[in-house]
């Protein structure tokens, strides 16, 4: 017997076989199903290509909140995952990149010192390597339970980000479903090319805290990938099935420009 | 109109009155006595700290693409003889006032703001100086759709390699992004009482205790006071108030912030901006804690002679 569920969005029933299938998008309807990273990186990396680095980096508790410690820990057993971002190096169609892969089952994907950090070390990966950086990204925002350490991770990121962008080795961006907070105000709009999976909530204030100061319900379809195409805060909407080719194109288009730069 | 932010003044300045009384030199405040002390109204902001530093102050206006964001005042002032770019979030120093300038929380077009100023200060080669005092970004319907992630996003990469000095006071409240949005820069103080989070302790309370109004409790638990932060290495030092507090004696403050902007800029202007710019981004980076760390000094080096700029 194979498992069904209802897809949250169009609720017909579709089996778990046939959304693999898919790559985890409603063959009825072509809702994107949240990923985990694992997931993700077998759906863009070429088979057996990828190779993770930063694994051993483990999250502290910087002020001492009680807790954290067990909520880290709890969150390590479920999702599997050390931490909420995967970075490695890896081949997309023969071309080499080092790519970051957030998983919102981990905290909320949610950026503290360990998320800042691997994504600062996945930039300077790529920017020794000469391999184009792809970072996907999910997440609520800076991980609150380490403070002023997780505020400070926007800065650290962003300013990984400008040095990247001297280096000449490109950095694009994959917001998907939700990608809001420290996150949309730090890395994730820094992408020479912003590419958002569709339907994916992208924005700095969540959509209750905004309700909350306009007194009225959002209009349908406010901050979602389709939204901040139309304000023109991304490149691109590409759907899943999409992603490989169009990463792939984006990386032969946009080689060979640090070897000019430095020459 | 924020309906909470006002009821929160509202408390702040009943609770105020029970903070006057308790004598501040008898023992250290309370860090939920420093959050309401950092946004009592009536405390001096940005204006009045520019007003009194600078020999001469002359406005600046508009972001060149949308408007002018009254939440965010920037211009160029004088300290003897000297040029400074000054940028400050703006709160009202009364509730029309405060209307008016949205509680000092910025839409987009105040970043954008910001970061003009901030490059035109780089064409001329002058120093910028920062003040911070906002609740947060201002989040709205149009703050969203003109890309306040974006703006905020810009600031901190453009700010982390900006050729001139870059000195940031955080003189109220600092309110996570919308802080951090003019806060990068080589060196950062706060005032005695002012604090700086990544999110309110309402908010903190609200979705870590699932109880507002445990933000008291919040306030001690995240650390956000100018003690926490001078001991967690995150800012470089703090900057004295009067006993009562900064709005007893705004010129006591005022000089202070005076004498600290002109002993830094005496070492940072005589500096070439390419070690300038290194030693901000190496102090940046270095922020963070975890377990596994490795040689990150070694790879930033590496990274740095890849740049045209920095190598």
């Amino acid at each position: 017997m194979h498992k069904a569920e209802n897809c949250p969005a169009c609720h017909r029933q579709v089996s778990d076989d046939v959304l693999k299938k898919y790559q985890m998008v409603c063959p009825e309807c072509g809702f994107h199903h949240r990923l985990d990273a694992a997931q993700r990186i077998e759906q863009i990396a070429d088979a057996g290509s990828f190779k993770e680095f930063s694994a051993e980096l483990c999250s502290k508790n910087p002020i001492e909140l009680d807790g954290y410690a067990e909520k880290l820990r709890q969150n390590q057993k479920q999702s599997s995952m050390n931490e909420a971002v995967v970075t490695g190096i890896c081949t997309i169609e023969g071309l080499e990149a080092v790519l970051a892969v957030m998983s919102f089952d981990f905290m909320g994907g949610s950026m503290g010192s360990v998320v800042g950090e691997k994504i600062t070390q996945a930039m300077f990966q790529g920017a020794l390597s000469d391999s184009p950086v792809i970072i996907f990204t999910a997440s609520g925002g800076a991980r609150m339970q380490e403070g002023i350490f997780s505020l400070m991770q926007m800065a650290k990121t962003a300013s990984a980000a400008a040095l990247l962008e001297q280096t000449g080795v490109p950095l694009f961006i994959v917001l998907t479903h939700p990608t809001t907070g420290g996150v949309t105000a730090s890395f994730a709009m820094l992408g020479d090319v912003i590419i958002a999976e569709p339907g994916a909530l992208i924005g700095f204030a969540g959509p209750r805290v905004i309700e909350g100061t306009i007194g009225q319900k959002l209009p349908e379809g406010f901050q979602k990938s389709e939204f901040q195409l139309k304000k023109g805060f991304v490149d691109a909407i590409v759907p899943r099935d999409k992603l490989r080719t169009q990463l792939s194109f984006l990386m032969r288009t946009h080689a060979g420009v640090k070897h000019e730069q430095n020459a | 109109m924020n309906k909470t932010h006002e009821e929160l003044l509202k408390t702040s300045v009943t609770r105020l009155e029970e903070i006057a009384i308790s004598d501040p030199r008898t023992k250290e405040r309370s860090s939920w006595d420093c959050v309401l002390l950092s946004r009592q109204q009536g405390r001096p902001g940005a204006a009045t700290y520019i007003d009194l530093i600078c020999d001469e102050f002359m406005e600046l206006h508009g972001d060149r693409t949308y408007g002018d964001d009254p939440a965010m005042i920037g211009g160029i002032g004088t300290i003897g003889g000297r040029a400074i770019t000054f940028i400050g979030n703006r709160k009202g120093m009364n509730l029309r006032e405060n209307i008016e300038r949205n509680y000092g929380m910025s839409n987009p077009e105040g970043y954008r703001k910001a970061l003009r100023l901030a490059k035109q200060a780089e064409k001329f080669g002058r120093p910028v100086v920062c003040f911070i005092d906002t609740p947060g970004a201002f989040p709205g319907l149009g703050a969203e759709e003109r890309g306040i992630g974006e703006a905020i996003a810009r600031n901190l990469k453009e700010f982390s390699t900006l050729k001139v000095p870059v000195l940031s006071f955080i003189i109220g409240e600092g309110g996570s992004g919308g802080a951090l949005g003019i806060g990068v820069g080589d060196k950062l103080y706060m005032l005695e009482n002012a604090v700086y989070s990544v999110i309110t302790p309402e908010g903190f309370a609200s979705i870590l205790l699932r109880d507002p109004s445990r933000a008291q409790e919040a306030a001690e638990a995240m650390k956000m006071t100018a003690r926490d932060l001078k001991r967690f290495n995150i800012i470089h030092d703090i900057i004295p108030e009067v006993p009562e507090g900064a709005h007893k004696d705004p010129l006591f403050t005022a000089n202070a912030i005076k004498e600290t902007i002109l002993k830094d800029l005496d070492v940072l202007c005589a500096k070439p901006a390419a070690n300038l710019v290194r030693y901000r981004i190496r102090k940046i980076r270095g922020i963070g804690e975890f377990e596994g760390s490795e040689a990150w000094w070694t790879t930033l080096m590496e990274v740095f002679k890849l740049t045209v700029d920095l190598r």
